[in-house]
């Protein structure tokens, strides 16, 4: 893999289209963060993306992104400046430039949030992330395994506020910097983690934004070729298909600033006369097929569109519609204790111990 | 109960008489340029056709893609302005950002973003300014702009921002039609603002089209009440139509589904609808369209309604056959509604794909003797490249590889000469009429949209409430009740309000009854 790549504006209609797919239902729609970047590249010039080991290991790498719930970001856009405004404030605490930017969630809106500061700053963008996926809450990112700090932290409103946290802990930055962001109208931006490029090296998921450039071109392709498009995007995930059927029923309810809720569907095609039960919490978290679990976090689940193999999130399931639920396993970090433990079925309410998807697709 | 359905296409407008559930009559005649003495020689033919004097008729429905076309031609479009209520929010993306660029030129790019809006728990991001709204009103007077489009931030949830701006544009400039994003979509911004601001851009043509609809309509002396289908396949009297034309998008294909449905008695199949340059094609589930899954753009603009899933591909019954170095190529240029002309089979000069179906002999049309000189490699050619197209988007309209059945409707059905890609291929009576039966048979709807609190009553007892409220709706709206179906059921929980709210919104459909 070429260690250096630069990304136009056009190459973000791709990278969104993968980003919704690793968003595994939640992570916001990334067409706002795509608009975003797009205008910010059109004004500032094309993005580079480098991998990790480019960096130096003294290098200071700082992630940004957006937090808080997908309905509010896609109805209230941001102002504009937010992003920018915590990328300076933090870069002015820290009293040293910044070297290079990162992504912490490359599945949702902040697969495309980081070209935002990126294109502005004309800083390089890591090929990579924090969760190879979409969580809901900010400490759910390998960098807490790796001991790094989520603070100083700057969090930034539209009407021009910044928040500057220092914590005791990532789980206790999450709580606080929620509390703020549902004060500043249930979204908000910001810049933290601040880390080495050391560091970076042992914890980033690696060529995560590549791979969601690679998903929306197999997508793309597969409507260019007329070909079954579900299969074409297990294949690259190396997924399997764990359901076929039509939405029969959504429950949603927002719980602490969450979207939750769960979806029934009937079964079709080959899983006809079995029902399906998906819970999300932002994102799809656990999958029943006839009352037995046989997906839980955090190994993932994605919705498609049986027909188009375009992503569905949590938001958009609606009555009626005809999907196809693939599972794919997580970044391997995920599966230490540490990692159950920030995003284990049970973190999230559920009463029961991880188990392994059983993959029948090889490993590539 | 005497319909008339008329569906007005580019290249034909066609009308039928029902009674009842039959039909007894149907007649094709060419769209005119000005499109209503078209509309006007349709209904005098089909009354003609069917022996049936005016006022018998109790109701017309008419089916039309004028103002879709309008939005994908860029043709007969106002200058429009868009305020958006939301500062310091929203500035990150104006309105008309993701449009094309010549769609946004034609209609002037004049937008303001003003203070206002909800934040999601009704908060105000700031608070409305009364003055900021007439200073912007000022400028569009000064622009000479008479449609307005107004959007605020979480205005399906929080939308007195959204009217007390209307009120002040209104009184500022009186002479404005003014449209509010949330009487049309759904929470999603930039897409229910896009739809709002296209409405707007419609205004001027619709208050034409309809009072153009309603002379033609009188003018053959007809005095029943006359509606418009909407995307959904359910009707809008002619008064919400004009002040809601956005809202007609997509009801062609709505229209040539339900109408094959209806005229196969098949409610699963995959429907093809060729028209003059055209074919779409989408698949029936239970009698209705399937609906797309994600944002549906219209002229390049992303939206949310809830529309059919159609494909489309450059085949028709005038499309052209031309000879080329490399084989014969059929379309997607097309002469259109010019066919009566410009086809070798009237008279024409031009080689058409009807003049290859009459030229192989089992179709009909024209004047045979006009194509005897097609020489039969060509024809051959011409026919194979025509099944191959079709074939391929039969086949990419399948759900399954179940052995659906194809329903053919439209003028240019005369195209297809036997089954298609393997699969029983159903030709129904009156297919060239379809769209115009789908536009007769079309259904009046119920709405509910209230806000429910979760404290007070279960989650199912709410739902039952608002279908039950839905019903009745569809009941006061000339429904039969034994056909009425809960077609959309939609929760959107209202976060942070006390007793866990949740605004339910539930759409049911019947016939119209009688």
């Amino acid at each position: 893999m070429t260690k250096t790549r630069t990304i136009h504006a056009a190459d973000l209609e791709d990278i969104a289209t993968g980003g919704a797919i690793l968003g595994t239902g939640g992570g916001g729609d990334p067409y706002i963060g795509k608009l975003m970047a797009q205008e910010a590249i059109r004004k500032h010039g094309p993005v580079t993306l480098v991998d990790v080991d480019t960096l130096a290991d003294d290098a200071l790498v700082v992630p940004v992104c957006m937090m808080g719930a997908p309905t509010v970001m896609a109805e209230k856009l941001p102002q504009g400046d937010e992003l920018m405004n915590a990328f300076s404030a933090l870069q002015k605490l820290l009293g040293r430039k910044i070297d290079a930017i990162h992504c912490c969630e490359a599945g949702g809106i902040n697969s495309t949030t980081p070209f935002i500061v990126a294109a502005a700053s004309g800083l390089p963008l890591v090929d990579g992330d924090g969760m190879g996926r979409a969580y809901p809450e900010l400490q759910m990112v390998t960098f807490t395994m790796h001991g790094i700090s989520a603070t100083p932290m700057v969090l930034c409103d539209d009407k021009g506020n910044s928040i500057v946290l220092e914590t005791v802990s990532n789980k206790w930055t999450e709580k606080l910097a929620r509390a703020a962001t549902v004060e500043m109208g249930g979204a908000a931006l910001l810049a933290f983690y601040p880390m080495t490029g050391a560091q970076a090296k042992k914890a980033t998921v690696r060529g995560t934004l590549s791979l969601c450039e690679k998903l929306g071109q197999t997508l793309r392709q597969a409507h260019a070729d007329h070909v079954e498009p579900v299969g074409r995007v297990a294949e690259v995930l190396r997924a399997d298909t764990i359901f076929s059927g039509r939405v029969t029923d959504i429950e949603r309810r927002t719980v602490g600033g969450f979207a939750r809720g769960t979806a029934r569907l009937e079964g079709l095609d080959e899983f006809r006369g079995q029902t399906f039960r998906l819970d999300f919490q932002n994102e799809f978290l656990m999958a029943e097929r006839d009352g037995e679990i046989v997906a839980t976090t955090p190994d993932l689940l994605t919705v498609l569109d049986s027909e188009t193999g375009n992503p569905v999130t949590a938001d958009a399931l609606r009555y009626g519609l005809r999907l196809k639920a693939l599972v794919f396993p997580c970044d391997p970090q995920w599966l230490s204790p540490q990692g159950i433990d920030l995003v284990g079925p049970r973190y999230f309410g559920y009463d029961i111990d991880y188990r392994p998807y059983q993959f029948r697709a090889t490993p590539a | 109960m005497i319909r008339i359905g008329i569906d007005v296409g580019g290249t034909n407008t066609d009308a039928v008489v029902m009674d009842g559930e039959r039909v007894v009559a149907g007649v094709k005649s060419p769209t005119t340029s000005d499109v209503m003495s078209g509309v006007v020689n349709a209904l005098r033919a089909v009354l003609d056709a069917a022996r049936m004097a005016p006022e018998a008729v109790n109701y017309v429905m008419i089916g039309t893609t004028h103002f879709t076309n309008a939005v994908v031609q860029r043709r007969d479009l106002a200058p429009t302005a868009a305020i958006r209520l939301g500062l310091p929010a929203t500035a990150s993306l104006p309105p008309m950002v993701d449009w094309p660029d010549d769609l946004r030129d034609v209609i002037g790019n004049h937008w303001w973003l003003a203070h206002g809006g909800n934040e999601f728990d009704g908060r105000e991001i700031s608070p409305l300014n009364e003055d900021e709204l007439n200073g912007i009103a000022a400028e569009i007077r000064a622009k000479g702009i008479r449609t307005v489009a107004i959007s605020s931030v979480f205005s399906p949830v929080a939308g007195e921002h959204e009217k007390r701006a209307g009120e002040i544009i209104a009184k500022a400039l009186p002479e404005a039609d003014i449209t509010l994003s949330s009487d049309i979509g759904r929470i999603g911004l930039l897409e229910r603002e896009n739809a709002a601001i296209m409405n707007a851009c419609l205004r001027d043509l619709s208050r034409h089209v309809i009072e153009a609809f309603r002379n033609a309509i009188a003018g053959v002396g007809i005095k029943g009440r006359f509606y418009l289908t909407q995307n959904d396949g359910t009707l809008m009297d002619a008064a919400l139509a004009e002040k809601y034309p956005v809202l007609t998008f997509a009801s062609g294909p709505t229209n040539s589904m339900r109408g094959a449905a209806f005229l196969s008695g098949v409610k699963d199949a995959i429907v093809v609808d060729i028209g003059g340059t055209t074919s779409d094609l989408g698949s029936l589930q239970k009698g209705f369209p399937r609906q797309a899954s994600i944002a549906v753009e219209v002229g390049g603009v992303r939206t949310n309604f809830r529309m059919p899933d159609v494909f489309s591909v450059g085949l028709g019954g005038g499309s052209l056959v031309v000879e080329t170095e490399s084989g014969v190529t059929v379309g997607p240029r097309s002469v259109g509604y010019r066919i009566t002309e410009e086809a070798l089979i009237f008279g024409g000069k031009i080689l058409t794909t009807s003049d290859i179906a009459v030229a192989e002999g089992g179709v009909d049309l024209g004047d045979k003797t006009k194509v005897a000189h097609l020489k039969a490699d060509i024809v051959k050619a011409a026919r194979s490249r025509m099944t191959e197209i079709l074939e391929d988007s039969v086949e990419r309209s399948r759900l399954s590889p179940d052995p659906l059945p194809v329903i053919v409707v439209g003028g240019g059905s005369i195209l297809v000469d036997g089954p298609l890609a393997g699969l029983e291929t159903i030709k129904p009576d009156h297919f060239a009429v379809a769209n115009a039966v789908g536009a007769a048979i079309a259904q009046v709807s119920g709405d509910t949209d209230r806000v429910y609190s979760l404290a007070e009553m279960s989650r199912d007892a709410a739902l039952a409430d608002a279908k039950a409220k839905a019903t009745e709706a569809a009941i006061a709206a000339g429904a039969d009740p034994a056909s009425i179906e809960i077609v959309d059921v939609e929760d959107v929980p209202l976060a942070y309000l006390p007793g866990n709210a949740t605004r339910v919104r539930v759409k049911a459909v019947g016939n119209l009854n009688g």
